[in-house]
């Protein structure tokens, strides 16, 4: 036989078993079944496409948790896993769902706002699939994720992305960024949908605030703070004074630039009548002078090269061997939440909205996220759903 | 939908002739370029990146 023809056999046999190698893991991580027990305060799980029928069957039609509270009172809406590669929102969204006794009012809850974004991770970025939180009885993994939507889900991109409503040129692979693609657009693309379905769900419900639940880079300036449209600058400054003046950190405030369009806090405040805030924790993953790109450096924040950045000024954010710590970051979040909902509630009382059982930061970082998830291993089926 | 569609025969199209130079290929070098490059085409043909 022909030595060239057996060498093209060969090389193709060895290229086929890169190929299987790599597509079982990328299958793996799309179909990764991610379960979460409803704790005792869920009242009911809706679907995303209960509010925009065009949505329904699609990878985007997320769970709705819904967390009524036996008093009347104010209505939030949670947003987790907008920007997926940003997993403190999501893991915090999970510590709600899982814990959280609503008393007065109503709490929604998005785990997957953008679930197709869930289901792959940046391309070329060598980021691990997924990553693992451990707990007293075992182990829960989930879906590492990426910024934007999964291209299986939405392609081509154009050259440009013009956003809807109002026209402005973005970078192309924005149009699939979820945070980007507020409010939405009915007969547009998946992102466009999804982000239209939620703007409906605000309207439906009567939301009075929605907070969106990011990271971000150490070399990012916004970072560490609430980002608040105009409606909500004054409720975010002082829950910033409180926060900086009663936790173990800073938060910071900055107003939503009416220029940029297509963020939820903009488009949310402008387009509903709610409140639209934007909560970001440091996030070293995220930096571009990272190291090894890891699940270590996802869970622990802990990067030698990210430290030297910071000795040369580079960052807008402190970090030091300890690095910032996943437990940190959903700390972060929760205590931001529940401040601010402590002072919406004392200055708007019929609006209120009040829970227990949700930890505050200094009880995250004593105890781990994992002590906040539950195992679904003896969850009864009618308590377990998945992500 | 059908721009996504046209998008995928032509991913298939440029596997098709990648895995045609690689017939024709008389460098042990290229060919095996050429296997790496087909290799997110038909990941992508088969849906899974």
């Amino acid at each position: 036989m022909d030595k060239a023809l057996i060498r093209k056999f060969f090389l193709s046999v060895l290229g086929t078993a890169l190929m299987v190698f790599a597509g079982i893991s990328f299958y793996k991580s799309r179909h990764l079944k991610e379960p979460v027990v409803l704790g005792p305060g869920v009242t009911q799980v809706k679907k995303l496409s209960s509010y925009f029928s065009k949505l329904e069957g699609s990878i985007n039609d997320a769970n709705v948790y819904v967390l009524e509270g036996s008093e009347p009172g104010g209505t939030i809406l949670i947003l987790g896993g907008s920007h997926p590669e940003e997993p403190a929102g999501r893991l915090m969204g999970w510590i709600f769902v899982e814990n959280a006794i609503v008393e007065k009012g109503t709490v929604i809850v998005i785990l997957s706002a953008n679930r197709s974004g869930t289901t792959v991770t940046r391309l070329g970025g060598a980021y691990p699939p997924d990553y693992s939180i451990p707990t007293e009885w075992g182990e829960q993994t989930f879906r590492m994720g990426d910024r934007w939507s999964n291209p299986l889900d939405q392609w081509p991109d154009p050259e440009v992305y013009i956003h809807y409503p109002s026209g402005q040129e973005l970078a192309y692979v924005d149009v699939r960024n979820l945070n980007r693609t507020w409010p939405g657009r009915a007969n547009g693309t998946l992102t466009e949908k999804t982000c239209f379905a939620m703007t409906q769900l605000i309207k439906d419900e009567g939301v009075d605030i929605v907070f969106d639940l990011h990271e971000a880079e150490l070399q990012y300036p916004v970072i560490s703070t609430i980002v608040a449209h105009q409606k909500g600058q004054d409720l975010a400054a002082m829950a910033s004074m409180m926060i900086s003046g009663t936790e173990d950190f800073s938060m910071g405030v900055e107003n939503s630039p009416e220029t940029l369009r297509g963020l939820s806090h903009r488009e949310i405040g402008d387009h509903t009548d709610a409140v639209s805030l934007l909560l970001e924790a440091p996030e070293p993953m995220l930096d571009a002078t990272r190291g090894r790109t890891d699940r270590a450096l996802l869970l622990e924040g802990k990067d030698e090269f990210i430290v030297k950045a910071g000795k040369h000024g580079l960052l807008f954010e402190r970090i030091d061997e300890n690095g910032w710590h996943i437990d940190v970051r959903v700390g972060r979040h929760c205590s931001t939440i529940l401040q601010i909902l402590e002072l919406w509630s004392e200055e708007q009382p019929e609006k209120g909205v009040l829970m227990t059982q949700v930890p505050r930061y200094a009880e995250v970082i004593a105890n781990g996220i994992g002590y906040y998830l539950r195992n679904p291993a003896t969850a009864s089926a009618s308590k377990l759903t998945f992500e | 939908m059908i721009i996504t569609l046209l998008y995928y025969v032509l991913t298939a199209f440029i596997a098709l002739l990648i895995i045609w130079n690689l017939v024709k290929s008389k460098k042990w070098q290229d060919e095996i370029l050429y296997i790496i490059i087909l290799i997110p085409f038909l990941l992508r043909l088969l849906r899974l990146k």
